[in-house]
Order: C-alpha cells, then sequence, then structure tokens
C-alpha cells in the first residue's frame, strides 16, 4: 500500500479530523480503570490483576511506536491508520471473548497486546503527515491530533458507564460494551482511513516554507545524537511531574484539606479530576499552538522553569488557599499536556520532516518511562510518610521537592539543545529520492 | 484535451470538511458536557 497522495484542491483541513477520528478512539485506554471493578467482582480478579490489560497495553504503545515507526513512515499514514483500526478494534472484540467465556487471560491478550500494537501505531500515524501539510502551523497541527488523545477518555468513560449501567456488570453485561466499543470504533476510525491523504508537492501551502526545507535527519542518525537525548529527557521529566499530580489528585485534594474548615468531599474531589483532565487536554492545543508563535525551547522553558514554580508555590502555600492549590494543579497539568503535544513540532524543528513520525516513536520511550517513575516516587513517599506519622499536605512535601529537582533537570537538558551536527543530516539526493518514492500514486 | 482539464476546477470540499469536523466533533462535545457536569462538582459538592 503506497501513501495516498492528495488530488488536486484537496484541504488540509481534511486531515486533522481524519487524525482526531483516531486518536479519540485509541484515547480509550485512559478509560481503562471504568472496566477496573465489574472485571474484578465478575471474574472474580484482584487490583492487581485487573490492571494487567492497561498496563500491558501502554508498555506495547510504547514498543509498538518505537519500532514500529520507521515502517509507518514507508507505508504511510493509511496503512498506519488501517493497522491501528484492526488491531485496536479486534483487541476490542477478543476481551469481549474473554468476558464472556471468563477467559481473562484472553482479555490480556486482546485489549493489551492486540490492542496495545494499535495503540502505537495509531498514536504516530498522523504526526508525520500533520507537519508536512502544516509546516506553517506544525505545533497547532500535532496539538488538535494529540488533544484527542486526551479527548478519548472523556468520551469513553461516561459511555462505558452508562454501558454497564444498562447491560449490567456481570461477564455478559462486560462483553456486550466491548462488542459495542469494538464495533463502534472500527466505524469512527475509518474515517481516518478514507480521509487521509500525503500532499501532492512538498509545498502544500504557497507563503509557508516546506516541510523539507532545512535540516532532515534520518531516525537511525537521531538516536545518536545527543538532542535526541537530550529532549528524551525534557520528555520524560515534564511527564513525570505531571503523573505525580495527576495519579494521586483525589486523595491529594482531600489530604492537603482534610484539617481545614474547607475539608474537600469525594464529589468534589472527583470534580477536581475532571477540572484536571480538561486542563491536560486545553494545554495540548492551547501551549503546542503559543510554541508557533514564541519557538519550541521558549515554550518547553515555560513548562518545566513555571511548573517548577507551581510545585514549589503548592509545597510552601497550597494547604493555605484551595483556589492556589487548584490553580496551581491546573497550570501543571495544562503543562503535561502541553509537553506531549509540543514534543513533534520540537523534533521537526531540529531533525526535521524527513522521519520525524519514525523518531517521535523512538522518544516515546520517555512516556513509558514516566509512566513507571511518576506513580512509584509520589506512591512510594506518601506510603513512607504515612508511616512515619504524617499526615495532611505534609505527606506530599518530599514528593513536590523530588518533582521540582526532575523539572529543573529538564529545565538544563532543554537549555542544552543546540542544532544538530551537519554529519548527520541526510544528503540532499537521498532525501529527494526517498521523498518522491513515498508520493508515488497509488495506481503507480 | 488540456485546455479541458486545466478549466476544470476541482470539487467543492466545504460540505465534506463539514462532515469531517461534525464527525469528531459531535462525540467530543458529549465528553466535554460529562466533564463539565462533573467538574462542577469540585465547588458545590
Amino acid at each position: 500500500m503506497s501513501p495516498p497522495v492528495a488530488p488536486p484542491g484537496w484541504s488540509r483541513w481534511l486531515v486533522p479530523p481524519a487524525a482526531l477520528s483516531v486518536h479519540l478512539s485509541i484515547g480509550q485506554a485512559y478509560a481503562w480503570s471504568v472496566f477496573k471493578p465489574p472485571l474484578e467482582s465478575a471474574l472474580n480478579l484482584d487490583g492487581t490483576e485487573s490492571a494487567l490489560p492497561f498496563q500491558f497495553a501502554i508498555v506495547m504503545l510504547g514498543l509498538s511506536a518505537a519500532f514500529g515507526g520507521t515502517l509507518v513512515e514507508r507505508k504511510g499514514p493509511r496503512w498506519a491508520m488501517t493497522v491501528a483500526l484492526v488491531c485496536f478494534s479486534s483487541g476490542l472484540l477478543l476481551s469481549a471473548l474473554g468476558a464472556e467465556t471468563k477467559q481473562f487471560w484472553l482479555i490480556v491478550l486482546g485489549y493489551g497486546v492486540v490492542g496495545g500494537v494499535g495503540l502505537g501505531i495509531g498514536y504516530i500515524s498522523p504526526v508525520s503527515t500533520l507537519i508536512k501539510w502544516f509546516p506553517d502551523r506544525p505545533g497547532m497541527a500535532t496539538g488538535i491530533a494529540i488533544m484527542g488523545f486526551g479527548g478519548g477518555a472523556l468520551i469513553a468513560s461516561p459511555w462505558t458507564a452508562q454501558m454497564l449501567s444498562s447491560f449490567g456488570t456481570d461477564n455478559s453485561g462486560i462483553a456486550l460494551a466491548f462488542l459495542v466499543l469494538g464495533l463502534s470504533y472500527a466505524v469512527f476510525m475509518s474515517l481516518g482511513v478514507l480521509l487521509v491523504r500525503v500532499p501532492r508537492t512538498e509545498k502544500p501551502v504557497q507563503d509557508a516554507p516546506s516541510a523539507f526545507e532545512g535540516v532532515q535527519v534520518s531516525a537511525a542518525s537521531a538516536v545518536r545524537t545527543p538532542q535526541f537525548w537530550c529532549l528524551w529527557l525534557v520528555l520524560c521529566m515534564n511527564v513525570t511531574a505531571g503523573i505525580g499530580i495527576l495519579e494521586k489528585a483525589a486523595p491529594m485534594i482531600t489530604d492537603f484539606f482534610a484539617d481545614t474548615s474547607a475539608a474537600v468531599s469525594a464529589s468534589a474531589a472527583a470534580g477536581f479530576v475532571a477540572l484536571l483532565s480538561a486542563a491536560n487536554m486545553a494545554g495540548r492545543i492551547g501551549w503546542s499552538s503559543t510554541s508557533d508563535l514564541i519557538g519550541r525551547k521558549n515554550i518547553y522553558r515555560v513548562y518545566l522553569g513555571v511548573g517548577a514554580v507551581m510545585y514549589a508555590l503548592i509545597a510552601l502555600f497550597g494547604d493555605s488557599s484551595k483556589p492556589l492549590f487548584v490553580l496551581c494543579a491546573l497550570v501543571i497539568l495544562s503543562f503535561y499536556g502541553g509537553g506531549f503535544a509540543t514534543v513533534p513540532a520540537y523534533l521537526k524543528d531540529l531533525f526535521g520532516a524527513y522521519q520525524v513520525g519514525a523518531i517521535h516513536g523512538r522518544l516515546l520511550t520517555a512516556w513509558s518511562t514516566a509512566g513507571v517513575l511518576g506513580p512509584l516516587i509520589v506512591n512510594w513517599i506518601a506510603d513512607h510518610q504515612k508511616d512515619a506519622g504524617k499526615t495532611g499536605s505534609s505527606l506530599y512535601t518530599v514528593s513536590f521537592v523530588i518533582m521540582i529537582g526532575l523539572l529543573v533537570v529538564g529545565f538544563v537538558a532543554n537549555e542544552l539543545v543546540r542544532p544538530v551536527d551537519p554529519r548527520h543530516h541526510v544528503p540532499a539526493p537521498r532525501k529527494a529520492a526517498d521523498v518522491g518514492a513515498r508520493q508515488q500514486p497509488e495506481s503507480a | 484535451m488540456s485546455e479541458h482539464d486545466s478549466s476544470q476546477s476541482p470539487p467543492d470540499r466545504r460540505p465534506l470538511i463539514a462532515f469531517a469536523w461534525l464527525w469528531v466533533g459531535a462525540p467530543l462535545v458529549y465528553g466535554v458536557y460529562e466533564l463539565v457536569e462533573k467538574a462542577t462538582k469540585l465547588f458545590t459538592g
């Protein structure tokens, strides 16, 4: 399958909805927790076991994005979106079979392994195509798509909860919910497969420079540059800091104000978690678009520098003012989302559009690392502080100091980012040949 | 032949653009509505 070339007059504004149809679907992964309690009671599982499908899915996301990135660049976005559709939907259908027959291993295999491959390939599938269509606004374009991954959970959580309440929470009800999700997402994602096109020329926008102008570096060379590893550290530190709040948001706000006159109820804490999701999503599109105006290095200075200040404010004054605590947490979460959404454009600035999707895939291993590191730090420290007899906001003070330290490390790594050494650049004739080969029409 | 081709204008894509954005926008609006409903509980709950 050759990459689908846009016919004359094709609008670039058809590409973001194509990307969104995939990202809004695979973002369902963040709504896995809705399935946990019913699965635990229907299949007699404990909390660790019921988390397995999600954990496998995230590991497979990182692995398939890292190892499948070059193939996605070669085969094009339609191939990648088709693979994502088939894997993600069949993963859900396998899970339906697993729930119906009470075979939990089938749910782990389906949702975690097969579905996880769909997540990884789907996540990187539109990135390089969007950058090629929007060379004038790469931050905004990738921000729209990656916002969809955050938005996917907003749709899937209430929808799944409503389905489970209608179908029942026994194994057949769960199976039916998986079945409806699998079939619905297959239809929904097909829009992306049908609409996605690569530009006919290297210069789809008359007044903007081509995405292929300037430095171009292959994925194999990029991972050998210090710039890649500086960015890896930047992303890892920024995500770890965000997860530091996200992981324990509800108990954190409850603990912070437990001994005050402004105690927080369980439903108010759930409202706080929802508000954090909104900030995460808004940050993806808002900050990423801002990076087109002020530059990628500057926006990461804001994420990491101002993020550290926000953590310091929470640590010092958070328990004296609920609005201050909420405001600082929202800003940190908006930077968390912004960090994810801006990184493809940062990669494009450093390594060019030549294999930016594959490089992005390799960089996502920083996300997998942060996904383990962030919760580990916050949970381990909070448990030890509790054992030491501490209560309230002091349970989290050490975690916050560590988060500030990590953000400072990320800030320094961002400052160390310099233009890539010319010895890593792709020679012009090879680059032109590769781009030309990728943009042959399907009939060729 | 070439004169005929050059006089042909590309089809109007605006209906397709509207449909595509509606396709992805409608479920997103549903998700945001549910989120706002839950988030207001921080101030009322």
